[in-house]
């Protein structure tokens, strides 16, 4: 499984990183970078900051 | 009666002495043939056609023709898009086929539509293109067609011609692209599904409907079948679309141009998001496998040639600050990192920088790669990168002694005005 930004929808909030250092990176511009994949342990904290982005430019896709 | 031969060389341009004209097209290609039959057998000659050749589109994207219809095939009636945007400064294929064989393309685009019992045909050009737009208003208006064809002006900017951003456009009126995790995928207007089609693809189709995929495969290289259109400019004496059979060499359709205006130094190849060869690839092959091999691939069938005096730094700095204009503004990577790119760039090339500097180029780069809804800044990652590699020596010299000679010499890339949005 993988984190996917959209980042058309994406504003650079930045909860993401603020909230999942293992999963995300800010760029110098704090647009998030993902960093790995999602293991079945990073899961529940890859759900948690899908449900938190203001902008819902976050999703974990199965492929 | 007079009868009907099969071009073979050149293929798309055999009526470049005739003219544009509809009966011109009749005596020298002769009629159409027809997939529309009840059944959707003629849907599936069609489709057999496109793989026995097989056709690629001619985009730049590199996809295979079929493939587009096998993507479509439970959905019914799509609209046909022709995609003449023509996008790239540097190419002008879309002008030349609207002024030497536009009913190549309309033939094309109807054999699709029949066969995908499909009632509308668009024909999207950049809203400042009005030869174009002439080119294919007098050949809509010589024909008695029953499926409507239509043109349509989308703004002229270099990412109007990416497949979402033009059916955006011409769903909702927004030329912007949409964000597609998963590629390729449906692109719809309203709610029919659009096939999109670059215009050149479609006049390939035309012919290979008429004379088959035997003749098509005749010329070209057994990976790269076929003939291709490529826009040569820059160092060349006669700038110009030619035709092109795939597998000839770089240093041959340099001949073709009218031979150089001075000392080879290289090219860029595929356009504004497109690669660079070095100034010993005049004995490149120009097909796909022989570009793939070099680190290139052919874009929409675009050649800019390098003066040997000129500065690739300088040259690259220009194409990336027009490129980072170019932005639609959608998504923070590319607003953001490409400007930063252009700086760096404009910094190693016009000042004295420091290993740092150039460093921080290196890392803008991987934080923008991949990082748009769009291949935009990709493009522009794509192309810094083959220039820092293949003019290593020549960036290594502005960091070590500072700008060149050439730096300001006149610029060899078109840059058009950027317009606003």
């Amino acid at each position: 499984m993988r984190l996917v930004v959209n980042p058309i929808a994406c504003d650079a909030f930045g909860y993401c990183a603020e909230l999942a250092p293992e999963l995300i990176h800010l760029d110098e511009w704090g647009y998030p970078v993902i960093d790995r994949e999602v293991t079945r342990g990073l899961l529940p904290l890859a759900e948690e900051i899908v449900a938190a982005c203001p902008r819902r430019a976050l999703s974990i896709r199965n492929d | 009666m007079t009868t009907i031969t099969a071009p073979t060389f050149p293929r798309l341009f055999a009526g470049i002495d005739v003219g544009p004209s509809y009966r011109a097209h009749l005596n020298r290609f002769g009629d159409r043939p027809t997939f529309n039959d009840r059944k959707a057998e003629g849907l599936r000659t069609l489709h057999q056609l496109l793989d026995d050749a097989p056709l690629i589109g001619r985009g730049g994207g590199g996809i295979a023709a079929s493939l587009k219809l096998a993507f479509l095939s439970t959905s019914t009636k799509p609209v046909i898009v022709v995609n003449a945007m023509e996008g790239e400064p540097a190419s002008s294929k879309g002008v030349a086929l609207a002024m030497v064989a536009p009913h190549l393309v309309l033939d094309g685009a109807l054999m699709l539509a029949e066969a995908l019992k499909s009632s509308q045909i668009i024909i999207a050009i950049a809203d400042d293109d009005t030869r174009t737009t002439q080119g294919f208003q007098r050949a809509i208006g010589e024909r008695r067609e029953s499926i409507s064809m239509e043109i349509s002006h989308p703004p002229a900017h270099y990412v109007t011609g990416e497949e979402s951003a033009l059916v955006h456009w011409l769903d909702e009126g927004s030329a912007l692209p949409t964000f597609r995790p998963i590629k390729p995928s449906f692109v719809k207007i309203g709610r029919r599904a659009a096939l999109v089609h670059n215009l050149e693809t479609l006049a390939h189709l035309a012919l290979l409907a008429r004379f088959g995929a035997g003749w098509y495969r005749s010329r070209g290289t057994s990976s790269s079948p076929g003939t291709t259109l490529i826009t040569v400019s820059g160092a060349v004496q006669s700038p110009s679309t030619y035709e092109w059979t795939f597998g000839r060499t770089l240093g041959e359709l340099i001949e073709q141009a009218g031979g150089l205006v001075e000392g080879f130094g290289g090219a860029l190849i595929g356009g504004y998001g497109g690669t660079w060869v070095g100034g010993n690839a005049l004995s490149l092959p120009i097909d796909h496998a022989s570009l793939r091999s070099a680190g290139a691939t052919l874009g929409p069938g675009i050649v800019v040639v390098l003066p040997k005096a000129s500065c690739p730094v300088a040259e690259v700095t220009r194409v990336v600050e027009w490129m980072a204009n170019e932005s639609v503004g959608q998504c923070g990577p590319c607003v953001y990192g490409l400007p930063a790119l252009a700086k760096d760039l404009r910094t190693l090339g016009w000042s004295r920088s420091t290993r740092n500097q150039f460093d921080r180029l290196l890392h803008h780069l991987t934080e923008v790669d991949g990082r748009g809804a769009c291949r935009h800044p990709d493009g522009v990652v794509r192309l810094i990168r083959s220039c820092l590699s293949v003019f290593s020596a020549h960036f290594d010299e502005h960091l070590r002694s500072g700008p060149c000679a050439a730096v300001n010499a006149p610029t060899v890339m078109v840059l058009p005005k950027n317009r606003r949005r």
